[in-house]
């Protein structure tokens, strides 16, 4: 073996395999995606005796077959990158699941070593598990381990070197029987794959005619592509199947299964694994803690404690060091203006770059502090009973359990961010589900959009704040749902994914476990989101910006200007008189500018909603982000910098216009609460989908929300006035 | 007495007689350990009655009532062990 080791982390979900992979890499982490899907790839390294070990921590996956991604990946890696060997790690306490993975391992060939994880629990549990004999059955290394603790994780890597080593990288397949239906057909099978060498450069043969056998969908297709045997391999499995429904009334697939879980307590069996207390004893605290946590009545009452708490915590935590953001973000505003002189340059590095990328890092503390309690939730093993709890009700609508959780976060209970609910979306496993919950979350009234709803509500409906805010977040849950039911049923549309999902036992959750989970996340976002918002800031102040008012009018401004300084003595007047001068030639350059021209162009149309040229700018920039909206309405109603957290004298200007009434604040909240999701949004939803989707969900939620914006305008200026 | 797994009630034991899902449905059964002469008890249901969740070879399991009407058991009669 040379120098440098390949290992491969495999193991069930929950079997502690993340936490083992941490405890071995530590921060020396590389996170990615494998390509074209959004299965996270982690690789670490370590060196280990002058042997530099590159550690890829496999998905998690139940089986070797083709269901998820997850388990589609995990043997994509196995095969094509031929790791040195694999490290399949199970729980000592769930063993017997836990070895049906094992197994397909050896089946596959490739070399193993055994880690039995979670020996401390087996140990607390009364399990016993015999190491050496499990070892010599199964003929493959077998190190006891503690996650957690980091117990035992230097004789796992030395033997997996050792057994790496040992075996030179030649992959020896266990063959097991599958009894007298299946055999000769098997037999036959690998035969006919042997001499026509499909595909044997990649799997070993007999483990071909198996995956026939057991109708896998990915082998099928590549073996269609290549012809050869496929066809008398196809007609074989046909035949077997016939025979196996007449005489046993059952599915191949489902003797391969009896057989491995056969072979299974086989070994098991021989003293391998004894339990000193009997499955009463055993009714372990994650049973207990059941009981309360997803109690009929209890149950949801708390997780409404919990996720309000959540929320709390996010954002009286995450306050404080947005205000230093925000606060160092001003400072360099403030210096780059001291440093550069005015004009163009300066406008550009201020207003663009500075203002445009501060207002993105501003969210960095909030989607951190959010996704540590996710992070929390999520590896206490709560989240799934969340899951579990909500899913009869979000099935309705073509949802699934693991849905609300984006749900949540990217507003659902006021405030959130749809680009961390967004990015939530990954812990859904089935695509369709996913996709509707990807488009319709951005609905939820996250908090850029609040300011917006504040205003409004500030202007015209005053006496009824609360009840208003209210009102907006179910109409947000009420869309989200109609319209995630409307997708499945129609371009979306297929069967809802079985729920068939693991309850994990409740765990305190690792820190370091955490805080690398909640780093990975936060630095995607900072480096994705941060570079493409750098760009779209650029193009909008340019938009903004361009072009400018021509000379005459320019002239005619400093004229008056010069007018002021010459007549008006009184020093505070002449700043009131200044000031109007230059917000009237503030108004008239944006109104010159692509941005107001857009504006002005959208009018005939955005006049229906009860939209003017200044909302439509508003709404353009809110394309960027929503804050932009308050403070692109400052500029437009000529107040100059208007901050969106003190929206109060605007409220006053926008209450007396005559171009607003209570139908257009109506509207406008309509259109706000749905049109496309800021930009950050849509590359988070391009990440988690593809660009297709994220274009899709753009056009249609601000098609969806003009119609009802329109609606609500025509109607209530109809009947509020 | 064969009967769906729908039909158990909470803190009932049952052992799997037949499974009769079909394709994908089938194969995530199966790789969950859902085969039969599985031991399974019901420990909970959540609530709006669904899912239901399992007790099985050491780990619990969540599955919907239509899910579970797929799978055939035979009741059991006693308390564990």
């Amino acid at each position: 073996m040379s120098s440098t080791a390949t290992i491969a982390l495999a193991g069930n979900p929950n079997s502690g395999k993340t936490t083992l992979f941490n405890a071995i890499t530590g921060a020396r982490q590389r996170v990615g995606n494998y390509p074209g899907i959004t299965v996270e790839r982690k690789e670490g390294t370590l060196n280990l005796d002058d042997i530099k070990v590159n550690v890829v921590d496999l998905p998690g996956c139940y089986s070797l077959s083709a269901y998820s991604q997850e388990e589609l990946v995990a043997r994509q890696v196995l095969v094509d990158e031929r790791p040195d060997i694999v490290v399949d790690i199970v729980d000592a306490t769930k063993l017997e699941r836990h070895l049906y993975l094992a197994v397909q391992f050896f089946e596959l060939g490739i070399p193993v070593v055994l880690a039995l994880n979670m020996m401390d629990e087996a140990n607390k549990q009364g399990v016993r598990i015999d190491a050496d004999r499990l070892s010599s059955l199964l003929k493959c290394p077998v190190v006891e381990t503690v996650a957690r603790s980091g117990q035992g994780k230097q004789a796992l890597m030395k033997k997996a070197l050792a057994h790496a080593k040992d075996r030179g990288g030649v992959w020896e397949p266990l063959e097991i029987s599958y009894g007298p239906d299946l055999d000769p057909a098997l037999d036959t099978m690998a035969g006919l794959i042997e001499d026509a060498k499909f595909m044997t450069s990649r799997y070993p043969a007999r483990w071909i005619a198996l995956k026939y056998m057991e109708a896998d969908e990915e082998i099928l297709a590549s073996g269609r592509k290549l012809g050869g045997p496929c066809e008398k391999l196809e007609e074989i499995v046909q035949q077997t199947k016939d025979h196996c429904l007449k005489t046993l009334n059952t599915v191949p697939e489902a003797i391969i299964a009896d057989y491995r879980y056969g072979l299974i307590n086989a070994i098991l069996r021989q003293n391998v694994l004894t339990n000193e207390t009997t499955t009463r004893e055993r009714i372990d605290t994650s049973a207990k803690l059941d009981t309360i946590l997803t109690n009929r009545l209890l149950g949801p009452a708390i997780m409404l404690g919990v996720l309000y708490g959540m929320f709390q915590i996010t954002f009286t935590v995450g306050e404080i060091p947005m205000g230093w953001l925000e606060a160092l973000f001003g400072w360099l505003g403030e210096t780059a203006t001291a440093l550069l002189p005015e004009g163009l340059v300066q406008s550009l590095v201020v207003s663009g770059i500075i203002d445009g990328v501060g207002g993105v890092m501003g969210f960095v503390p909030l989607i951190a502090v959010m996704f540590l309690m996710i992070s929390f939730l999520e590896d206490s093993g709560y989240m799934a009973r969340v899951a579990y709890m909500l899913d009869r009700a979000l099935r309705i609508f073509g949802l699934h359990g693991c849905s609300a959780m984006p749900f949540i976060v990217s507003g659902g209970i006021m405030g959130g961010c749809a680009v961390p609910g967004v990015m939530a979306t990954r812990t859904l496993r089935s695509p369709k589900e996913k996709l509707a919950t990807l488009i319709t979350a951005p609905f939820m009234p996250c908090g850029a959009k609040l300011p917006v709803f504040l205003l409004l509500i500030a202007a015209f409906f005053s006496q009824n704040e609360a009840r208003i805010m209210f009102t907006i977040t179910l109409f947000a849950w009420a869309m989200a749902l109609l319209v995630s039911k409307l997708l499945r049923s129609t371009l979306i549309k297929g069967e809802p994914t079985p729920f068939v999902m693991e309850l994990p036992p409740y765990r305190i959750p690792t820190l370091q476990g955490i805080l690398i989970h909640t780093w990975e996340r936060v630095w995607q976002y900072i480096r994705k989101a941060g570079t493409v918002i750098l760009a779209v800031s650029i193009l909008l102040w340019a938009a903004m910006t361009f072009p400018g008012l021509p000379e005459e009018v320019s002239t005619t401004f400093a004229k008056e200007r010069e007018v002021v300084m010459a007549t008006v003595l009184d020093e505070e007047q002449r700043k009131v008189l200044l000031d109007e001068i230059g917000n009237t030639e503030a108004q008239a350059a944006l109104r010159h500018s692509v941005a107001g021209r857009i504006g002005s162009f959208f009018e005939p149309v955005s006049e229906w909603a009860g939209f003017d040229w200044r909302t439509n700018i508003a709404l353009v920039g809110g394309f960027a982000a929503k804050e932009v909206i308050v403070s692109t309405f400052g500029t437009a109603y000529s107040l100059g910098e208007v901050d969106p957290e003190e929206a109060a004298p605007l409220s006053n200007q926008i209450a007396k216009d005559p171009a607003w009434n209570k139908a257009t604040a109506l509207a406008l909240i309509v259109f706000v609460l749905l049109y496309a999701p800021c930009f950050v949004t849509v590359v988070a939803m391009a990440k988690e989908s593809s660009w297709r989707w994220a274009i899709f969900s753009t056009c249609f939620n601000t098609l969806l929300g003009f119609s009802l914006a329109v609606l609500v305008y025509q109607v209530g200026s109809r009947l509020l006035i | 007495m064969e009967n769906s797994l729908r039909m158990l009630g909470v803190n009932e034991r049952a052992k799997i007689t037949s499974i009769c899902a079909q394709g994908e449905m089938s194969r995530r059964l199966r790789d969950m350990g859902l085969i039969p002469g599985t031991e399974v008890k019901v420990i909970g249901r959540a609530p709006l009655k669904d899912p239901v969740a399992l007790r099985l070879r050491d780990f619990t399991l969540t599955l919907r009532n239509n899910e579970a009407d797929c799978i055939m058991v035979e009741k059991m009669e006693g308390n564990d062990e």
